[in-house]
Order: C-alpha cells, then sequence, then structure tokens
C-alpha cells in the first residue's frame, strides 16, 4: 500500500547528502583508515554470498578428490609418503643447525630469533576490481588475523592482509601497484624496495644506483625492515638489470617466486617477538606516488627501523644502495 | 513486505554475485556493471521503495567487496540513480534503444568518477580496458530490463502501468 504523497525529504536532498557523505567516508579512509570496523561489519555481511560463490569451485575439487580411483589415490599417497621422508631427512639436518644457530647467537649474546606460527588459509575465489591485486582468505579477526599480517604460499612472500573481517579477510598482494616490500639481495647483502606494478609476475627496484651491487638471477629475500614481513624469505628473483646512460637510476625487475594466480592455499604468519614495536606498513601510498624525496625518505626509516636481526649482518654494503 | 520489493531485493543480491563471480582471465575486464544496471531497473519500476538511499548502501557493500574506498563505488551510484530517479516517468516511456543511450552516458560518468578517485589515489589503470564494462553493460541492457521486467510481472501483484 502507497500514500499518495511521498514523506521524507526529497530525492534531491538525499542525494546531495549522500553525496556529501561518501566523500567524507572516502577522506576518513584515505587519511585515517579508521573505517575498518565499519568495513569489517560490511564484509561479514557479505561472507555468505562469497561463500555461495565460492562453493561450486569448492565441490568441484571436493568431487575430484572423491570420485578419483583408488590407484590414484593410492599412487598420490605413495608419491607424498617419498617426499614426506626425503623432507623429514632434510628436517633432521635443518634441527641441528637450528640448535646450533640457537648456541652461537646465545654465545655471540644476540637477541634469539623469533619463532613464526603458522596458519593454513584458504583462498575465496571470487574476483575483486581488475586493475588492483588483492585475495580474499577464509580466516578472520576470529582466528586472531591482524592488519598488515603477511601470507605467503610454499614459494614465498605473498602479500598482506590489508582489511580483516570477522570471518573473511583481504589480503594485498606483492604485486599490486601500491604495494612495497622491503628486499634484500642475497647474494650481495644490497638492500632496496620492491614495488608491486599490477601485474603478477613483475615487480620493480626503483632508486637503485647504476653501481649497485645486483645482477640477473639473483634472489631477493624479504629484509624484515619496518617489521611487517619476516626476514629471511623468499621473494622474487631479479630478471632485468638495466644500467640505461644518462639516466639517474638502474632499471631493475624481479619476478616473484610465489604462486600468486595458483596457489588456492596460503599460510599467515604469526610472529612472537618480546618487543611489538614496529607497525610501521610498507604500503602507505606515498610510496607509490612515485615521489621520489618521500620514498627516499620512507627508505632511510626503513633502515634506520631495522629490527634485531639485521644486527648481525653488518658486513652488507647497503650503505651506497639505500642512502643515494 | 511488499512481493515486488521482495524480488527486487533477490535481484539485486544476484547482481552482487554475478559482479564478484570469477570470471576465466581474458574476461574480467569486461564484466558488466551489474548491480548498477539492476539498480536502474528498479529505479524505475518502483521509485518510492528503490532510491538513492538504497543505491548507496549498495555502493558501499560494493566499496566493501572490491577492496576500494569506501564511498567510491557509492558516489558514483548515488548520481545514477538520482538521475533516474528524477527522470523516471521520462524513460520509462522511452524505447529500450533511448533507454540505453542513456544509461551509456550515466555508467560512462560513473566510471570517470571512479577514475578519477583511483587517479587521486596514484593508481588509476592505464588501459582503456577500463571503459569496457560502460560499453558492455549498455549492450547488455535490453536483456536485464526484458529479464527484470518478467520478473517482476511474473511475481508480482498485478498491476497495470
Amino acid at each position: 500500500m502507497q500514500t499518495l504523497f511521498i514523506r521524507g525529504p526529497s530525492a534531491t536532498f538525499r542525494m546531495i547528502v549522500l553525496v556529501v557523505a561518501s566523500i567524507a567516508l572516502m577522506t576518513i579512509d584515505h587519511r585515517w583508515h579508521s573505517l575498518e570496523m565499519v568495513r569489517g561489519a560490511l564484509s561479514s555481511v557479505l561472507y555468505p554470498l562469497q561463500y555461495t560463490i565460492d562453493l561450486p569451485i569448492r565441490l568441484y575439487y571436493w568431487a575430484d578428490e572423491t570420485f578419483s580411483s583408488h590407484q590414484e589415490l593410492l599412487e598420490k599417497n605413495r608419491e607424498y609418503e617419498k617426499r614426506h621422508l626425503e623432507n623429514r631427512v632434510k628436517l633432521q639436518k635443518l634441527e641441528i643447525l637450528e640448535r646450533e644457530n640457537a648456541r652461537l647467537r646465545r654465545l655471540l649474546s644476540a637477541t634469539p630469533k623469533v619463532n613464526e606460527q603458522l596458519l593454513i588459509a584458504e583462498i575465496i575465489n571470487v574476483d575483486v576490481d581488475p586493475y588492483r591485486q588483492l585475495i580474499l582468505i577464509n580466516k578472520g579477526k576470529k582466528q586472531g588475523v591482524y592488519q598488515g599480517q603477511p601470507i605467503i604460499d610454499a614459494q614465498g612472500i605473498m602479500g598482506q592482509v590489508v582489511h580483516v573481517g570477522l570471518l573473511s579477510s583481504s589480503a594485498m598482494l606483492i604485486s599490486d601497484a601500491s604495494h612495497a616490500i622491503p628486499v634484500q639481495d642475497e647474494r650481495s647483502g644490497l638492500r632496496a624496495i620492491a614495488y608491486g606494478t599490477g601485474q603478477i609476475d613483475r615487480l620493480v627496484l626503483r632508486h637503485l644506483p647504476h653501481n649497485a651491487d645486483i645482477k640477473d638471477g639473483d634472489m631477493l629475500t624479504s629484509s624484515g625492515m619496518g617489521g611487517t614481513f619476516p626476514p629471511n624469505y623468499p621473494v622474487a628473483i631479479v630478471t632485468k638489470v638495466e644500467r640505461p646512460i644518462g639516466e639517474t637510476f638502474a632499471v631493475v625487475e624481479a619476478t616473484p617466486f610465489a604462486q600468486m594466480d595458483k596457489s588456492r592455499e596460503v599460510l599467515l604468519i604469526w610472529r612472537h617477538q618480546p618487543e611489538e614495536e614496529t607497525t610501521e606498513e610498507e604500503t602507505t601510498e606515498e610510496q607509490a606516488d612515485g615521489n621520489a624525496n618521500l620514498e627516499e625518505k620512507t627508505a632511510e626509516t626503513v633502515t634506520q627501523t631495522a629490527g634485531s636481526e639485521a644486527e648481525n649482518r653488518s658486513d652488507t654494503n647497503t650503505q651506497e644502495g639505500d642512502n643515494e | 513486505m511488499n512481493k515486488t520489493l521482495r524480488i527486487g531485493i533477490i535481484t539485486l543480491i544476484g547482481a552482487f554475485m554475478l559482479a564478484i563471480m570469477p570470471l576465466p582471465e581474458w574476461a574480467v575486464e569486461f564484466r558488466p556493471d551489474w548491480v548498477t544496471l539492476v539498480l536502474i531497473y528498479w529505479a524505475m519500476a518502483m521509485p518510492t521503495k528503490i532510491g538513492v538511499t538504497v543505491a548507496w548502501l549498495a555502493g558501499l557493500m560494493l566499496d566493501v567487496s572490491y577492496g576500494t574506498l569506501m564511498g567510491q563505488h557509492a558516489v558514483g551510484l548515488v548520481l545514477v540513480i538520482y538521475f533516474i530517479h528524477i527522470n523516471h516517468q521520462r524513460l520509462r516511456v522511452a524505447s529500450l534503444l533511448q533507454q540505453a543511450i542513456v544509461i551509456f552516458f550515466l555508467l560512462l560518468i560513473k566510471q570517470l568518477l571512479i577514475l578519477w578517485v583511483d587517479g587521486m589515489l596514484g593508481h588509476a589503470p592505464d588501459s582503456w580496458l577500463y571503459f569496457m564494462p560502460t560499453l558492455t553493460s549498455t549492450l547488455l541492457w535490453p536483456w536485464t530490463y526484458l529479464i527484470l521486467r518478467d520478473l517482476r510481472r511474473k511475481f508480482s501483484y498485478v498491476r497495470t502501468y
């Protein structure tokens, strides 16, 4: 039953109020990031929809497992058992090394290595903005996920959590155009910041001088600076180094190890660290703005907030790399 | 709850699901703007129920699911639905082609608004495919209109207008 005359404020008035509200929301969200509560609540409402969308794919995997033949399963099992044995042998060696490392660290009275805790999360298969690299995972606040938490897959670092909902959270991949991750060249110890490009298989290392010690095929690991990402995880492999004459900086590109578009499961990392002082985020938009001065400054502050991990790596020649 | 409103909300939820449904790699850039299309239809069909406020809420939901800034899709949707709302009587009697032309320009404005905000944030996409959803949505408008009209006629009280 409709009444003949429309009550309440006119559409024009409401439109103006809502547009102003949207602009206010955008400003608050961008400047102060203080809308995470609202976002979390709304994403909990959306979760059933996202789950439903993902259901057929889940069903497919489930059916694939259930209806595969006995022979296939046996073969798989044998294969896994073989691999498990191999891994256990490797682990034995690793355990000895770890113990030795801890002992040596005690002798040097260096800070003990932080222990890390892992949790497997599944990627919920929904599409987001095609021009941004976000993924949705099925773990949220309830499982203790926090903003800025690093996620990895079996090959390397994948990204970090940006929005946390109750049961799900979205994570930004390291290849997103507004993402940056501090890395270190494993061969030379050179520190740099790897920026995402928006392409899944390409990172760029900006502002490296021509004489930076980096070359094709170098492995980049996370340096742990800034505190968001744990140190010494593989990030990317350098694929292109050019030193164009007349340009101030070298052109360095890298391909991430993580299988951004293939992994179905990712790992969330918790780090149990005695001091939780560095909550600096790598994804500040200032870094992505292409503002060279700001970036240099951020790189410097990142260098200064070097965690305990970097202390005993003083043989690096990072000074020429970062503070040019 | 009014039956028409119920079918409106169900189709809107359907549009949301289409908006986040995974598509093959080559098709993601062509994904039509389902939520806007469905909202436009209902804003024309029941302007007293579905108006700018619903559009704003739907826009916020889109922002949350796409991970964009809160309000980025909402502001565009509000403006589109406002235009439809004040012109709904004129649009109802227009032919499908004329409606599609109007909708093309409205969607273009919405897309430009979102691009503008993205540009201010420093990550504007640099390919022309960005405007593809506008085109695909416009092409799909006649079908959306006919399907939703049939659904409305089938599931709601018989009303003649």
